[in-house]
């Protein structure tokens, strides 16, 4: 028997029955609370802010006040607090531990970055009160744009685009704004219409071409999901207006022919196009500006540490080469002399420039810019090198830690940068597919990684351990990794067809959500329950 | 650094266990003369006291609205009171540092806020359904004359002169590179615009907002029927959300889309974002719609649950086919304004409009006693437009040297239509009865 110092019994005794099945008269779970729809738990009379009451006076509605009834539910503040806290419990994140979601880069997000965030003088200014009375703002974002700029080595900034996806679209507005200035120019020059994308690329870059009226075509990516010179100039024609590659891929491998694909690129009168999304490999190591690229996004919310929260915001400066430098959107950076202005008007004219246009009203998620700048000046510049260096490591040692056990998806021998690939011929004659493995991680207390992306391996888990996780975290996980693949080779396919079990709610049916779609609460649904 | 959890000695021990002498091996598909051999140069790493007295000293050189002696901006951004209860819930970690839900079985707290937002979503505007939120009003516009015009398969939208302008330039620049064709009408205080006129059988869609740029509200029903009448759909935007506290939802006038800017709700100034768009609909459009969806399901044991549903419409399975490039939505802000909607509930939110209305009705009925100004809307909610003598810019900067943010010229955003005497001057639950007095004073000594 063990005892604890204090000499209490702290040995556990086997339970006699399987917890799962434990049952409790409220529905609860300990700390796993059930909690109601709001709902179903306020109603239209509470309210959890006090207000004085207005005297009564003339008002100026035009006769368009509202007597429909909302049914908005309202709660006092506890139970306010309560509602959110316990559905709060119900999220995995970042804090509670490894969240290895490939191409997501989930890494710390300081929390200095929120403080400085929430200071008065970031926080409680307004994009339109005049800019004389916001110096030290548009010096942080000019700030930003030279750290931005420096570790890319590009020429000029758009950082206005709200996510990684707007800025893709920024850029490529760019790209297509440069060929309508050649084409204005040139006489009876044919009009770029194509955009090389490879099979291995993130869905958000064909779906972006394509919404500004580009054809896609797609470039056969090898096995490792890179793309040669070979095959790119095989693509290649007087209709290629650029390409989209993103770099380090979506499979975690640098490309390899990059120098020579640019080359290639602008030989044809074509942009090159980065999708940034990776940039948290390389930072410090590698300028995209050298590599030959035109136009890339950042995600502040991967590379930067931004917060993910839940899903947004994100925050997608996207930098520019000189050839496209005069086509950035409003709103754009000048210096004039000592100071620095933002040029919010395309009257305003400005010698070289020529915006293409505007993304999005205001000056972008400069709340995210705060944050961005504060965790890139925390690094300085030997801290993103070492950052990107223990990313890539941290990513390598669970390749060479696993791949006696599950399938790496390019071979034993086929170093990755700052995410792995597995696809699932480990798994096969188990009964337990890419998924069912997935879940039973949830049970051993791991978010999994992401899975069937990258498209071009089947049955993909792509694992982004970022330089966030110590070497303990990694060990523990690569322990857990290896015996659960024991586990499905050796038949014991229940566990994993079962999982997750330990969750607020098991697997839940996706299929019948889509095919009859409940999007809102309503009173009639819940009697039809 | 504080930051990174790895010793020398473990990266050693790892470097071992991958079978390599150095890091740099673990970048060799890197074009050798690529591979940086010096930092860029930029500054090395700093301590927290160090990072944080460099920032205060930047954030302390803006005048923020908590220390102006009068705040009075809007035009599409509003400052408004959040209760504590909102920042402090926002920063659960479970909330803040989670991403994307997934992997439904353990992201059921931010699926629940999303399906509870999209239901507050519908209420406030009076729709059928509302996604999971966009990145803001303006792009939040821009994707729904995407849809309009995926819906009717027609080209043509029709923007309202009313329309803010910057969202009016977010939707231009879409509709340019993406091949629309669009009908802008001249922002106008003045005249009545005849839209119904401009539909025809090539119109997707009309665009008008509600109040207005200049604050006017007006009744779009007829618009909307007209609109109809032609197979056209009628696109309402609110840049104000809090009106909707006290005028007619948008959907009891027929609109088939609404978008609206939700950072009056939850969110701060934060100098333009991050913000949250809103995005509702017809039942019969669902399927066109951009965005995420949250929807309500059930668990292999019959309970109740959430997940993402129908991304069938989305990029990651649909690629150049998919109704929309977006990927993020603007999540957290989402939750931010569900908490503070949920603390208004229906009584508080009607409240607090009210007090913003009779609050900018008592600072007009003082700025109109004023010779020289002129108050030039019908009708308001908390923002309406003066007439002053002269240059609206040079006022404004005038009184911002007096510690007074004083509104916008409306100039600032139409430089070209010749509107420089015209100031919008914006009233909150935040502005204080001496603050209306000292502002209409400031003014009066101004133009004297």
């Amino acid at each position: 028997m063990s005892m604890n110092k204090q000499g209490r019994k702290t040995d556990i005794k086997q339970p006699t029955s399987d917890r799962i099945d434990a049952k409790t008269y409220s529905g609860n779970k300990a700390l796993q609370i059930e909690e109601p729809i709001l709902f179903d738990l306020g109603d239209t009379q509470t309210t959890g802010v006090d207000f004085a009451d207005v005297a009564p006076f003339e008002n100026r509605l035009n006769g368009m006040e509202r007597a429909e009834e909302f049914g908005l539910a309202g709660l006092s503040e506890p139970e306010t607090m309560r509602h959110y806290v316990r559905l709060s419990q119900k999220n995995y994140s970042i804090d509670t531990g490894i969240y290895p979601l490939g191409s997501c880069t989930m890494k710390h997000n300081p929390r200095l970055n929120e403080k400085i965030a929430r200071l008065p003088g970031f926080m409680d200014i307004h994009p339109l009160q005049p800019q004389s009375s916001v110096p030290g703002a548009i010096d942080l974002m000019s700030e930003l744009a030279h750290w931005l700029m420096e570790l890319t080595g590009m020429k000029a900034i758009a950082l206005s685009p709200k996510a990684g996806a707007h800025g893709e679209l920024c850029g490529m507005m760019a790209i297509k704004a440069a060929h309508e200035a050649r084409e204005a120019q040139e006489e009876g020059g044919a009009t770029k219409n194509v955009v090389l994308v490879p099979d291995s690329a993130h869905g958000t870059n064909p779906a972006t071409a394509a919404l500004i009226g580009y054809k896609i075509r797609s470039v056969p990516a090898q096995e490792d999901g890179t793309v040669t010179a070979a095959s790119v100039k095989e693509a290649l024609d007087d209709d290629v207006a650029a390409i989209m590659l993103t770099n380090p891929n979506t499979g975690g491998v640098f490309e390899r022919e990059i120098v020579e694909i640019a080359k290639l690129i602008h030989e044809a009168g074509a942009y090159f196009y980065c999708d940034g999304a990776n940039f948290t490999a390389i930072a410090g190591k590698v300028k995209p500006g050298e590599l030959g690229v035109d136009a890339m996004h950042f995600n502040l919310h991967k590379t930067f540490s931004t917060p993910h929260g839940g899903g947004g915001p994100g925050s997608g400066p996207v930098v520019l080469s000189k050839r496209l430098a005069p086509f950035a959107p409003l709103p754009f950076l000048v210096k004039d002399g000592e100071s620095t202005r933002l040029v919010e008007n395309a009257s305003d004219h400005v010698s070289e420039a020529s915006p293409f246009g505007r993304m999005t009203a205001f000056h972008g998620q400069f709340g995210m810019y705060t944050r961005a700048l504060t965790y890139m000046m925390s690094h300085g510049s030997d801290g993103l090198k070492q950052a990107s260096e223990d990313a890539v490591l941290n990513a390598n040692y669970l390749r060479a830690s696993l791949s006696d056990y599950m399938s790496l998806a390019f071979g034993e021998d086929h170093i990755c940068m700052h995410e792995v690939l597995f696809d699932d011929a480990f798994l096969k004659d188990t009964g337990v597919t890419t998924l069912d493995f997935a879940k039973a991680m949830i049970d051993e207390g791991f978010h999994p990684m992401t899975v069937y992306f990258p498209l071009i391996v089947h049955g993909a888990m792509l694992v982004e351990p970022t330089e966030s996780e110590s070497k303990a975290s990694l060990d523990q996980f690569i322990e857990v990794m290896i015996a659960l693949a024991k586990r499905a080779k050796q038949g014991d396919a229940e566990p994993f067809l079962n999982a997750p079990r330990f969750t607020p709610r098991r697997r839940l049916d996706e299929t019948g959500a889509a095919r009859k779609p409940i999007l809102r609460w309503s009173s009639e649904d819940e009697v039809n329950m | 650094m504080r930051y990174l959890p790895l010793s020398p000695n473990d990266r050693r021990e790892m470097l071992a266990k991958v079978g390599v002498d150095h890091v740099d091996a673990l970048f060799a598909d890197v074009p050798k003369d690529k591979l940086l051999d010096k930092l860029p140069d930029l500054p090395m790493a700093a301590s927290e006291i160090e990072v944080e007295r460099q920032l205060s000293q930047m954030a302390a050189r803006n005048l923020s609205a908590g220390q102006a002696k009068g705040f009075f901006v809007g035009a599409g951004a509003y400052r408004h009171h959040v209760p504590a209860t909102v920042d402090h819930l926002i920063q659960r970690s479970e909330f803040l540092t989670a991403y994307t839900p997934y992997q439904p079985e353990i992201s059921q707290g931010t699926l629940q806020v999303l399906f509870e937002f999209q239901t507050q979503i519908c209420m406030l505007t009076g729709m059928d359904v509302a996604n999971a939120s966009m990145y803001d009003g303006s792009t939040a516009t821009a994707e729904a004359v995407l849809m309009a015009r995926r819906v009717t398969r027609r080209k043509k939208a029709i923007l309202s002169g009313g329309l803010h302008p910057q969202y009016r330039a977010v939707v231009e620049n879409m509709e340019r590179f993406s091949g629309g064709d669009l009908v802008q009408m001249t922002p106008s205080i003045a005249k009545a615009e005849d839209l119904i006129d401009q539909i025809d059988d090539e119109t997707a869609c009309v665009v008008v907002q509600y109040p207005d740029f200049f604050g006017q509200i007006s009744d779009y029903s007829a618009l909307a029927e007209a609109a109809h009448a032609k197979k056209a759909l009628l696109i309402i935007v609110v840049t104000e959300i809090v009106s909707l506290g006290a005028i007619k939802s948008p959907g009891s006038m027929g609109a088939d889309i609404v978008v609206a800017e939700g950072q009056s709700l939850g969110c701060g100034l934060d100098f333009g974002g991050p913000y949250v768009g809103l995005f509702a609909t017809r039942q019969k459009y669902i399927r066109q719609m951009p965005g995420r969806l949250c929807g309500k399901t059930v668990d292999v044991d019959g309970q109740q649950g959430f997940v993402l549903t129908l991304s069938t419409r989305e990029q990651h399975i649909r690629r150049e086919k998919a109704t929309s490039n977006i990927c993020t939505n603007s999540g957290l802000m989402a939750l931010a304004f569900s908490i503070h909607l949920t603390l208004l509930g229906e009584k508080g939110l009607r409240q607090l409009a009210m007090i913003n209305h009779a609050n900018a009705v008592q600072l007009a009925n003082q700025l109109g006693k004023i010779k020289g100004v002129e108050v030039l809307n019908d009708s308001f909610f908390n923002e309406f437009t003066i007439r002053v003598p002269g240059s609206a810019h040079d006022l404004v900067e005038a009184l911002a040297a007096k510690q007074i943010l004083a509104g916008v010229p409306v100039s600032r955003l139409l430089p070209k239509d010749k509107l420089d005497d015209l100031l919008l001057i914006a009233v909150t639950e935040m502005n204080s009865g001496d603050q209306l007095t000292t502002l209409a004073a400031t003014i009066e000594g101004e133009i004297k």
